[in-house]
């Protein structure tokens, strides 16, 4: 067994996780912005606490993604172009999330924010949808040729499966959120996170769970990946427990280690393959025939060995400086853009 | 239209609209950083203005090229996957450092940088800033050798299955198709960032005149005023815009000197690795010498049958391609049979092909854009640098003329070295055609590919259509926005970002029972 494509898929595993359990609660953030408050400035206190953090969170899939077309470009390429449509939606979602929260607070009047509200809210639903989609059907499998490119119309990737794993990071999301604010908001964003996680986000996490046990069972599952199961139903229980007793630090904690071990037993269940083919197991792509040549992977692991770490570290230094509660006092008053004009033409 | 042309298009549209965003990244937060510098160094209220307010600029714009640049990376994938399986061993390497080496460092540092006002110490906090634009020039770094790579393949073998395998990540890096290209690109980048420092300060020093509160003594040296009326108007601004336009003037003329060198540089390059390319541009049809300043033709033509120059130097061309004059240079004829020569008349008979299998190779780029590409991108660029010297000039005395027509036409200049980097990369990508990845005739062997193969086999017309009319809207609908807001923040001036001068009381109320130390200097 050649150990670099190991270390490659290993490494995809890690980036895609370091994506969800980020960006997870990001996404949550932004679709509690839609439902969860009712004044203006509990919704400033909720994006601002991924203020200084989500795009920094963001790149973990930018590099994820840039990952795969290194290490398995066939993995990349088919993946990409077979879910073509469902990709065009997240990068609209992506576009609109990311633009929404930096321009949300740029101008005062009512229908500017709420527009941007509901822009970054939705965006950040169908970007949770989208990606677990593709995720869902990369560890299940798509109907590929012996090229890897997609038999079948444009929506032939619409199946149960992509529906659940849609689900499945859109809930794991809500659930993360809850716990993440109430460690970093104050205030009834606090109060209401708090009481979100304590009852309804084990309901969020079913799905998640879901596709988990779902993918042991499709490519019957090792002891190990079974174990992360496990791992990650005790994590959940663990955490909403704790949850209820408003513990929030073992709240989080518990919740996190679920995405953690959840995406884990997934990575693992699916090793060797990448994405199958649904047409034929001849055609799967796996990661001994997806992957690049050793020279390029040796240069690619020599490069990541180095940055990832320090990229964590810095990334913990950035969560490290902000790490005071948003409370609704820290909210500055809304600072009019008027022309410096004395006068008219 | 074909799924090819569909694809073609969207990669088009997408990409030159990224690079509307991206130069004005990469030059404004050098800008920015050198005036934060300044104001950590001197502690003049000045800078700290300056810094404000060319940031909150700088963010808006930001935004954009951040989410236009994820759909780049996911695009090859969508719609290019032959091609992405083809050049997969050695293209997505750069991209992946990009993500690892610059824009984790770029977007973490952005973010300490954004909300670490008033929170790191300001040493610190300018360290952020350095940080996050040194990442952004290093992510330029990544993709324009990946771009490069393209143009001038290096550092690969063909494999076993004709595909190019990578065998040293040094050349690929180190491709001097990229340096090159590197150099002009930044240096493109500051030219936009220098014109636009000096378009928007010149319409606030014009509007300080305008509103009275500068005026001009006998000699015509300014006499700075101070309005009360106006937030943010007082003496200190003008020392802002001033400063801000004479910068911008200085770099834009600098910039522009030397992406001369740098163009020379590589068209030198370009003779040698894609001589069709360098040939088009210069609408050079027969082999020779004469540098043709003004040719006219068939707008449409792709041969050589109606182009008449008009204007020539005898002679240029060849200093131009080769340093020496006189030097004879390759034209479109010659290279055509020598291409046909070397990679087929026709587009290889394969599936891959589609309805193009079998038919003629078109060699010759699409003329009219490249030889106006080339030249509007140059002349354009000029324009900028004459502008700057003569905003230098203007403003000798303190302050620009009254005049709005002026004050209208440095605005408008703002779109000039806009223009000038994008009719410069439809100039080098419309040129490499019909290539995607454009034989290196020096140096690696049969490794090229032609950009019909590239597309996505899978993938049909509806899908493409969807996405370019999707992506085409939304990206419609944020440039307008981007715009408005803009707009909205230069008019209001310094205070437009500083909201302590707009409200100077809220700063010194320590005995207000409601003030509180913690209140964030930034948030969403």
């Amino acid at each position: 067994m050649e150990p670099l494509p190991v270390v490659w898929f290993i490494a995809i595993a890690l980036l895609w996780t370091g994506y969800l359990l980020l960006e997870g609660f990001d996404l949550g953030v932004g679709m509690r912005m839609l439902f969860t408050t009712r004044s203006e400035r509990d919704r400033r206190v909720m994006l601002n606490t991924i203020g200084p953090i989500w795009d920094g969170n963001e790149v973990w899939l930018i590099t994820a993604g840039a990952a795969m077309f290194a290490a398995f470009p066939a993995w990349y390429a088919a993946l990409f172009s077979t879910l073509y449509v469902p990709l065009t939606i997240t990068l609209v979602g992506l576009i609109v999330r990311a633009v929404g929260i930096e321009y949300r607070g740029k101008l005062h009047t009512e229908r500017w924010r709420t527009v941007w509200t509901w822009l970054i809210g939705v965006g950040s639903v169908i970007v949770a949808f989208c990606i677990g989609a593709a995720l869902a059907l990369t560890s299940t499998g798509l109907p590929l040729d012996a090229n890897g490119d997609r038999v079948g119309g444009p929506f032939v990737w619409l199946t149960p499966v992509a529906v659940l794993g849609g689900l499945a990071v859109v809930g794991f999301a809500l659930a993360h959120s809850a716990t993440f604010l109430g460690l970093k908001a104050d205030g009834p964003v606090r109060e209401r996170a708090g009481s979100f996680a304590a009852r309804w986000a084990p309901l969020c996490l079913i799905p998640a769970a879901g596709w988990a046990i779902l993918v042991q069972f499709e490519h019957g599952g090792s002891v190990l990946s079974w174990a992360l199961v496990a791992l990650a139903v005790i994590a959940a229980v663990v955490g909403w427990i704790a949850a209820r007793a408003r513990r929030e630090g073992i709240a989080f904690t518990g919740y996190a280690g679920f995405g953690l071990f959840g995406v884990a037993s997934i990575f693992a269940g699916m090793f060797p393959l990448v994405l199958p083919s649904t047409v034929d197991a001849a055609f799967d792509l796996t990661l001994w025939n997806a992957a690049n040549g050793s020279y390029t992977l040796g240069v690619m692991t020599v490069v990541a060995g180095i940055s990832l770490p320090v990229i964590v570290l810095y990334q913990a230094w950035s969560y490290w400086i902000f790490r005071k509660r948003v409370t609704p006092g820290m909210i500055p008053e809304v600072h009019i853009v008027l022309p410096a004009v004395l006068r008219a033409r | 239209m074909d799924v090819l042309d569909i694809a073609r298009w969207q990669f088009g549209i997408v990409t030159v609209y990224h690079f509307l965003m991206v130069p004005l990244t990469l030059g404004l937060g050098m800008m920015v950083a050198i005036m934060q510098t300044r104001w950590v160094r001197t502690g003049d209220e000045k800078f700290l203005r300056m810094t404000k307010f060319w940031g909150k600029v700088y963010l808006i714009n930001f935004i954009i090229g951040v989410a236009t640049g994820l759909v780049q990376e996911f695009q090859f994938g969508m719609a290019w996957s032959e091609y992405s399986r083809f050049v997969g061993d050695v293209f997505g390497a750069p991209l992946a450092m990009e993500g690892l080496l610059a824009f984790f460092v770029e977007s973490t540092f952005l973010g300490i940088w954004i909300f670490g006002w008033g929170r790191l110490r300001k040493g610190l906090h300018l360290a952020a800033l350095w940080c996050a634009v040194i990442g952004s020039w290093i992510s330029a770094f990544f993709i324009i050798t990946a771009n490069s790579w393209m143009q001038h393949p290096v550092g690969v073998v063909k494999g076993p299955d004709g595909r190019p395998v990578m065998n040293d990540i040094w050349a690929v890096l180190t491709n001097n198709t990229a340096l090159a290209a590197y150099t002009h690109t930044i240096l493109g980048a500051l030219v936009v960032a220098g014109m636009f420092l000096l378009g928007i300060s010149w319409y606030h020093l014009w509007r300080r005149r305008h509103d009275g509160i500068d005026t001009v003594d006998e000699t015509g040296h300014v006499v700075v005023g101070q309005a009360d009326a106006a937030p943010g108007r007082d003496r200190t601004d003008h020392g802002v815009w001033l400063w801000s336009l004479r910068l911008g003037a200085v770099v834009a003329i600098v910039a522009f000197a030397g992406t001369v060198i740098s163009g020379d540089v590589q068209g030198k390059l370009m003779y040698e690795q894609q001589p069709m390319k360098m040939a088009a541009a210069e609408a050079a049809c027969h082999t020779g010498s004469d540098f043709s300043v003004l040719s006219l033709g068939d707008p449409g033509s792709t041969d050589c049958a109606d182009v008449v120059t008009l204007i020539k130097i005898p002679g240029a061309l060849g200093f131009l391609g080769t340093g020496k004059w006189g030097a004879d240079m390759p034209g479109i004829r010659d290279l055509e049979t020598h291409y046909v020569d070397q990679y087929g008349k026709t587009i290889p008979n394969k599936a891959i092909y589609g309805d193009m299998a079998g038919t003629d190779v078109k060699y010759v780029p699409v003329m009219w854009v490249t030889y106006w590409g080339f030249r509007l991108m140059i002349g354009l660029g000029g324009v900028v640098a004459l502008g700057g010297a003569v905003a230098l000039w203007l403003t000798r005395k303190g302050t620009v003329p009254s005049s709005k027509w002026i004050m209208r036409l440095a605005l408008l200049g703002i779109v000039a070295p806009f223009a000038a980097n994008i009719a410069g990369w439809i100039f080098t990508e419309l040129g490499r055609q019909p290539f995607v990845v454009a034989p290196n005739p020096t140096g690696v062997d049969g490794v090229y590919m032609f950009t019909a193969a590239a597309v996505s086999p899978g993938v049909t017309v509806g899908e493409l259509l969807f996405s370019v009319i999707t992506l085409s809207v939304v990206y419609g609908i944020m440039l307008v926005i981007e715009l408005f807001l803009m707009v909205k923040y230069v008019r209001g001036g310094v205070a437009s970002s500083m909201p302590e001068l707009a409200s100077p009381a809220s700063a010194d109320d320590a005995d207000n029972p409601d003030h509180r130390d913690d209140v964030l200097a930034f948030a969403y």
